[in-house]
């Protein structure tokens, strides 16, 4: 954390501000020094530390799993036609790259001494400034849980909302079901991980249904009244799963209050469903490590939004689902534009020198099957009120008269995508 | 601009966050955006096309054409809507330099 203590360090930082003015932008991949500890391996700390560490800082990742399963492309596994060898990364390259990966559980976070525990670890890592991108977890009890959905009940209503055995487990769940069986997905209100998520995972079982099980139904009851790429979505699904997929909006019945796991029922304002696969993506809140800082502001962090530096702990940014970022989604996409800006603001203020002006994007692209593309995308900068803003007439989502080829070609971009992400996170 | 001006200036900036803000997007992180699509460095190993070796005309001809829909394309009308032609401009030097 930069403080300006004294006259003499401020003209030590409007000199360097002046000099950061007239290096040609090539430099901004120059080096910089100090020690930075990224909590978190997924879309934001994957990406934080490589751009981090080709900036020329000693950079720790701290991440509890020995891989990472991404959620993006984790639909195509219950669709039936991904693995999950495809979806599944280790860290080798962030090694190769020179970043020092610690494979363990955070205990403590001394945001006074700037240093982090991590189990089985007697030294604590010291950092001068720490990236946090814990992530979601699921509110399994106290406010805003969903009554009857607890840890336990996980094993028998899949949420899959953190790709791995989650995701294994309720695609061995759909390839049991009997074919007229019924798939009921349960939908929070926002904010959630992926806004059009739970949609494009309504697609890709259909897909798999129609293939395998063609006289199953599908479910969606939603907390909410309006979804993203909804048109998109709804023509899709008529176009190709005719009357498979029924969604039930908040007011229509679409809330649900209570789950039973042991008979599989989801208990909505106006009545009950039994399902014979309950797929329940719970309400959530930032990953609990943020905790272990006091990090968060109810279920989520604020962040100066052009640096993502936490309001309540300087010194630490906190990036991807776990910030409140405006305009910006949560999304694997999200994340990883955040991280660039955070590392930017980061090696700037190691050299003392102002941060970048930021520039974000994100695009989400939905598989409606696998040669059926839908994206929404959008360009942000950061407003006059610091809030991260869209920049007006611009982005939104696919045409809606689009032609069947340029859907095939959106599939095809979704699939680059990831290729893309995946070598920038991962090398 | 005065060193005594520059340092006011930088309290100023200063005084909004904890590290100071530069109040123009530098050609390198409008770019680095980018890479989440199109590779790191604009070099694509996947479906979505590379924008390194794109000469400066290229790029920018393609991008204003998108902008204004006279090029179609899937989703880079909507985004190239997000940029100025200045902004433009710098990218497609950007890239147009990067090796």
């Amino acid at each position: 954390m930069h403080k300006i203590n004294s006259r003499r360090d401020v003209l030590k930082l409007a000199g360097a501000a002046t000099l950061a003015g007239m290096l040609p932008s090539g430099k901004a991949f120059a080096q910089a020094a100090g020690n930075v500890v990224v909590i978190g391996g997924g879309f934001g700390g994957a990406s934080a530390a490589r751009y981090l560490k080709r900036m020329g800082v000693n950079v720790t990742l701290i991440e509890a799993n020995a891989t990472f399963s991404t959620c993006p492309f984790s639909n195509t596994v219950l669709g039936g036609f991904g693995k999950m060898a495809d979806i599944t990364h280790n860290y080798d390259g962030l090694k190769r790259a020179g970043i020092n990966v610690i494979t363990g559980t955070v205990t403590g976070i001394d945001v006074a001494q700037k240093r982090v525990t991590v189990q089985g670890n007697t030294t604590p890592i010291p950092y001068d400034r720490m990236v946090v991108s814990s992530g979601i977890d699921f509110k399994f009890t106290g406010a805003g849980a969903l009554a009857g959905y607890d840890e336990a009940a996980t094993e028998k209503m899949p949420h899959a909302w953190k790709a791995g055995p989650q995701t294994e487990l309720l695609a061995r769940q759909l390839t049991a079901m009997p074919d007229g069986g019924t798939f009921i997905m349960t939908i929070p209100n926002n904010p959630y991980r992926c806004p059009p998520g739970p949609y494009e995972r309504a697609s890709l079982v259909a897909h798999y249904l129609k293939t395998n099980k063609p006289r199953s139904k599908i479910l969606l009851l939603d907390g909410k009244e309006t979804f993203s790429k909804q048109a998109l979505f709804q023509g899709a699904w008529r176009e190709l799963y005719g009357n498979m997929i029924e969604w039930v909006a908040f007011g229509q019945g679409g809330n649900v209050s209570r789950v039973d796991p042991n008979t599989m029922t989801a208990f909505t304002d106006f009545g009950q469903h039994k399902g014979d696969v309950v797929n329940v993506i719970p309400p959530q809140r930032s990953g609990r490590v943020v905790d272990l800082a006091g990090l968060a502001t109810g279920d989520w962090c604020n962040v100066n939004q052009a640096t993502f530096e936490s309001r309540t702990v300087p010194g630490v940014h906190v990036i991807g689902d776990a910030c409140v970022a405006g305009a910006m989604p949560k999304s694997g996409f999200s994340a990883n534009n955040q991280a660039k800006v955070a590392a930017a603001a980061i090696v700037a203020s190691l050299r003392n020198q102002p941060a970048p002006s930021p520039s974000l994007i994100n695009v989400c692209y939905s598989l409606v099957n696998p040669d059926y593309g839908i994206s929404v995308a959008s360009v942000h900068r950061v407003g006059e009120d610091g809030t991260i803003i869209s920049v007006p007439n611009s982005g939104g989502t696919s045409a809606a008269n689009a032609s069947a080829d340029v859907r095939k070609l959106e599939a095809e971009y979704a699939r680059g995508w990831y290729k893309s992400i995946m070598q920038e996170m991962f090398g | 601009m005065s060193l005594r001006t520059l340092a006011s200036c930088t309290l100023a900036l200063m005084a909004l966050g904890g590290i100071a803000q530069a109040d123009e997007t530098a050609p390198a992180v409008l770019a680095t955006a980018c890479f989440a699509c199109h590779g790191m460095d604009g070099k694509s190993p996947g479906q979505i096309p590379s924008l390194t070796g794109k000469t400066k005309e290229a790029f920018s001809t393609a991008m204003k054409g998108f902008k204004t829909d006279q090029i179609p394309a899937t989703v880079m009308n909507r985004l190239a809507k997000g940029y100025t032609d200045a902004e433009i401009e710098a990218l497609a030097t950007f890239y147009a330099n990067l090796k």
